[in-house]
C-alpha cells in the first residue's frame, strides 16, 4: 500500500519540479493539473475499505484540480494571448535548484518530526512540505499572473497532501469546506486575471507598480 | 440559538440584498441588518448563554469581548453606506451590499468559532467576500490592490490552514482524536500530550498565516494598497473588523499553545513581542515618508496591530488592555476612514502634492480627520490614550523596560509622521481640481454624522469606560490565560 502511495507522492513532487523548470505557461498549467489529479486519487489508496464518501471526495478533487481550474486558466491564457514566461524574476535553473533544495530540506524535516507508526514509512510529510515550498517559490519567482496562480495551486496541493494525514480524524465537513473554499479562491483569482488583462493588455504583474512608496 | 442568529441574520440579509430588484432602496438593508445584529449582540451581552461542551461555535468570553465592537462598527458604517451609495449612483451596488452583509455574517462566525477548522473556513470566506468590496471603484489601481490582497492574503490563509493541520496532527500523536475544538486542545495540551515539535510548527505557521491577515510587518504589504484604494467605509470595516478577526484567531491559538507549559508561554510571548515591536517600527518609518493620506491610515493600522501584538505578548493585564485597544482602535479608525473618504471625494486626489486647503473645501470632514488623527496618536482624552497607557504600564510591571521604551519611541515617530501629512492636506490654498468637484459633492449630514458617532464612541471609551466592558475584557483575558 505505502509503496504505491509513495510512488504517487514522488510523481507529484516531480510535477512541481517540472512546473519550476518550464518556461511555457501551458506546460506549467499542465504540470499543476496532473499533480492535482495524482493527488486526488490518493485518498482511494489510503482507505482500507471501500467507502462511497471517499470516492466522491476523490472524484470531486480530480475533476476540480485536474479539469475545472486548468480550463479556467487556459481560457485566461487565450484571452491574454501569451504563452511564455519571458524574464522571470528568478531564472529557471536557480528556481529548479531551489526546488531540489526544498525537497532535501523537507526530507530532513520529515525525519526530524515525530510521526504516527502508520505514517512513518510514507512520504506524506516530506511530500507536503516540499510541494508547499515549490509552490511558494513559483509564486514569488515569476512575473506573469498565470504562473503565480499555478504557484498558488501547487502550494494548495501541498496542503492537501498534509490534510491526508488527518483524513480519518477530521470530520468530512471541514474537508468539504476546504475544497469549496480553495475552488472559489482560484475562481476569483481567475476572474481577476481576466480583469487585469482587460486593464493592462498583458498579464505582467511587474506592471502593477503604480501603488508604491 | 441566539449565537446562530447572529450569523444567520446578516447572511439572510445578504441573500435578500442579492435578490432585491431596486438599486435605490437596496442600501437600506444595511442599517436594518446592522441594527438587528447590534440589538441581538446587546441581548447576548446582557444575558450570556451557557456554552455547550464541544460546541463548534458560541458566544464565549472572547466573542463577548470583541464581537460587540464589530457589530457597532458595522452599524455606523451601514448608516454611512446609505448616504455614500446615494452619492455614488453611477456604480451598481448589488454585489457591494451583498458582500458587505455576508462579511458581517462570516465575521460573526469567525469571532464565535470554537473549532479551529471552522475558524479557518470563516476566515477564508471573509477574505473572499471582501475582494468585491475592494474593487468597487473598478479603476486600474483598485484591480491592482485586489490582486495583491488576494495573492498575499490567500497565501497567508493557506499557511494558517497548514498550521491548523499541524495542530490536528499534534493531537493525533498524543493519542487524541484530532479534535480541533479549542477547549479539547487546551485540555490535551495541559496533559502534556500534544507533540511538542508539531505544536511549535503549528504556532509558527499559524502566527505567520493569521499575522498576514492581521497585517503584522513584514507581512503587511497588501495593507497600504487595499486601504488606499478601497472606499472609506470598506477601509473602516477591514481595519476594525477583519484585523480583529485575525487577532482573535491568534489569541485562540496562543491559548492552546500556552496551555502546554511554561516553555511554550515564553515562546509565544517572545515571538509576539518581536513581531509587535517590528510592526510598530516599520509603520513609524513608513509614516515619516508617507505622501498619500489614505495609505497613511494603512500604516497607522500596521502600527496598531503591532500594539495589539505587544499587549497580547504581555499577557494578563496587558492582554485585557489589548482587548480594550481593539475597541478604541476600531472606533477611532472608523472616524478616520469615513472622514478620509469624504476628503478624498472633495479633493479628487489623495496624494499630498495634489491635496491642500481641505479646511476650506470640506471643513466638517477636515475637523473630524484632525480630531481622529489626534485620537489615534494617543492624545487624551480619546480612548487610544488610555488603552495604550495600560499596555505600557503592563510592560513596566512585567519588567519589559526595553520593550516599553521602544514602544513609546515608535509612538512618537508615528505622531510626527501622521501630523506632518495631516497639516499638509488641511492647510494651504485649495487646488483647482478640488474647486471643480467641491461644488458637486457637498458635505451632507449622512456622511458627517457617522464619523462623528465614531469619535463620540472613542471619547466615551476613554472618559467613561463602562464597567461591563472592562469586566468582559478581563474575563476574556482570564479565559485565555492558562491556569496551572
Amino acid at each position: 500500500m505505502s509503496g504505491a502511495l509513495n510512488l504517487l507522492i514522488g510523481l507529484a513532487m516531480g510535477f512541481s519540479l517540472v512546473a519550476l523548470a518550464s518556461s511555457r505557461l501551458p506546460s506549467v498549467i499542465r504540470a499543476a493539473a496532473l499533480q492535482g489529479m495524482v493527488l486526488g486519487s490518493l485518498p482511494l489508496l489510503l482507505e482500507e475499505q471501500f467507502q462511497w464518501l471517499v470516492v466522491v471526495v476523490a472524484g470531486g478533487t480530480i475533476v476540480i484540480k485536474g479539469f475545472v481550474i486548468p480550463s479556467l486558466l487556459r481560457r485566461a491564457l487565450r484571452a491574454a494571448n501569451i504563452d511564455r514566461e519571458v524574464e522571470p524574476l528568478l531564472g529557471f535553473v536557480p528556481s529548479l535548484l531551489l526546488g531540489a533544495a526544498a525537497i532535501i530540506g523537507a526530507a530532513a524535516l520529515g525525519s526530524a518530526l515525530p510521526l504516527l507508526p502508520e505514517h512513518s514509512k510514507t512520504l506524506l510529510v516530506p511530500g507536503a512540505f516540499a510541494t508547499v515550498v515549490s509552490g511558494f517559490i513559483l509564486l514569488i519567482a515569476r512575473a506573469k499572473a498565470i504562473s503565480q496562480v499555478c504557484g498558488y495551486l501547487i502550494l494548495e496541493n501541498g496542503i492537501y497532501i498534509f490534510g491526508l494525514l488527518l483524513i480519518n480524524s477530521t470530520p468530512l465537513l471541514v474537508e468539504a469546506g476546504i475544497l469549496l473554499d480553495l475552488t472559489v479562491a482560484v475562481f476569483v483569482i481567475g476572474i481577476i486575471v481576466d480583469r487585469i488583462q482587460r486593464e493592462f493588455d498583458t498579464l505582467d504583474t511587474r506592471k502593477l507598480t503604480s501603488l508604491r512608496e | 440559538m441566539r449565537d446562530l442568529l447572529l450569523i444567520l441574520i446578516p447572511l439572510l440579509a445578504a441573500g435578500a440584498a442579492f435578490a432585491w430588484p431596486d438599486e435605490r432602496t437596496r442600501p437600506r438593508l444595511l442599517p436594518v441588518a446592522g441594527a438587528l445584529h447590534a440589538g441581538l449582540t446587546l441581548w447576548l451581552l446582557a444575558s450570556p448563554p451557557q456554552l455547550a461542551a464541544g460546541a463548534w461555535f458560541g458566544f464565549d468570553p472572547v466573542a463577548r469581548a470583541v464581537l460587540p465592537m464589530v457589530s457597532l462598527l458595522f452599524l455606523i458604517c451601514a448608516l454611512y453606506g446609505v448616504a455614500y451609495l446615494r452619492i455614488r449612483t453611477e456604480r451598481r451596488n448589488r454585489v457591494f451590499v451583498t458582500a458587505l452583509l455576508a462579511a458581517l455574517g462570516l465575521l460573526s462566525l469567525a469571532l464565535q468559532a470554537q473549532n479551529l477548522g471552522l475558524l479557518w473556513v470563516a476566515a477564508e470566506a471573509v477574505t473572499l467576500v471582501t475582494v468585491p468590496l475592494l474593487h468597487f471603484n473598478r479603476t486600474a489601481r483598485a484591480f491592482e490592490a485586489s490582486w495583491k490582497y488576494l495573492l498575499v492574503g490567500g497565501t497567508g490563509i493557506a499557511l494558517s490552514l497548514l498550521g491548523t493541520f499541524c495542530l490536528g496532527y499534534a493531537s493525533l500523536l498524543g493519542h487524541g482524536r484530532g479534535d480541533l475544538t479549542c477547549l479539547a486542545l487546551v485540555a490535551q495540551a495541559r496533559n502534556a500530550s500534544l507533540s511538542h515539535p508539531w505544536l511549535v510548527t503549528a504556532w509558527v505557521l499559524l502566527l505567520a498565516g493569521y499575522g498576514t491577515k492581521m497585517g503584522l510587518a513584514p507581512m503587511h504589504t497588501w495593507k497600504p494598497d487595499a486601504y488606499g484604494e478601497a472606499p472609506g467605509m470598506v477601509g473602516a470595516l477591514l481595519a476594525g473588523g477583519t484585523t480583529t478577526m485575525a487577532f482573535t484567531a491568534i489569541l485562540r491559538v496562543k491559548q492552546v499553545v500556552d496551555a502546554a507549559g511554561p516553555d511554550e508561554v515564553v515562546m509565544t510571548q517572545r515571538t509576539l513581542l518581536a513581531f509587535g515591536l517590528f510592526s510598530m517600527l516599520v509603520a513609524a518609518l513608513f509614516l515619516l515618508g508617507a505622501t498619500d493620506f489614505k495609505r497613511m491610515l494603512a500604516y497607522s493600522s500596521v502600527e496598531h496591530m503591532g500594539i495589539l501584538a505587544v499587549g497580547a505578548a504581555l499577557g494578563g493585564a496587558g492582554l485585557a488592555a489589548a482587548l480594550f485597544h481593539v475597541w478604541t482602535n476600531g472606533l477611532t479608525k472608523g472616524a478616520l476612514f469615513l472622514s478620509a473618504g469624504n476628503l478624498r471625494r472633495a479633493a479628487g486626489a489623495q496624494r499630498a502634492e495634489a491635496v491642500a486647503g481641505m479646511a476650506w473645501r470640506a471643513p466638517a470632514s477636515a475637523g473630524i480627520f484632525i480630531a481622529g488623527i489626534l485620537a489615534v496618536t494617543a492624545c487624551p482624552p480619546f480612548g487610544p490614550f488610555f488603552s495604550e497607557l495600560k499596555i505600557v504600564l503592563a510592560a513596566f510591571q512585567n519588567h519589559h523596560d526595553f520593550a516599553a521604551a521602544a514602544f513609546l519611541g515608535c509612538l512618537l515617530f508615528a505622531f510626527f509622521g501622521l501630523t506632518r501629512l495631516l497639516f499638509a492636506i488641511v492647510d494651504g490654498r485649495p487646488r483647482a481640481a478640488a474647486r471643480a468637484t467641491g461644488q458637486r459633492l457637498r458635505e451632507i449630514p449622512g456622511v458627517i454624522i457617522p464619523p462623528l458617532l465614531f469619535l463620540a464612541g472613542s471619547l466615551w471609551l476613554g472618559l467613561a469606560t463602562p464597567a461591563w466592558l472592562r469586566d468582559a475584557w478581563s474575563a476574556a483575558a482570564t479565559f485565555l490565560t492558562p491556569t496551572p
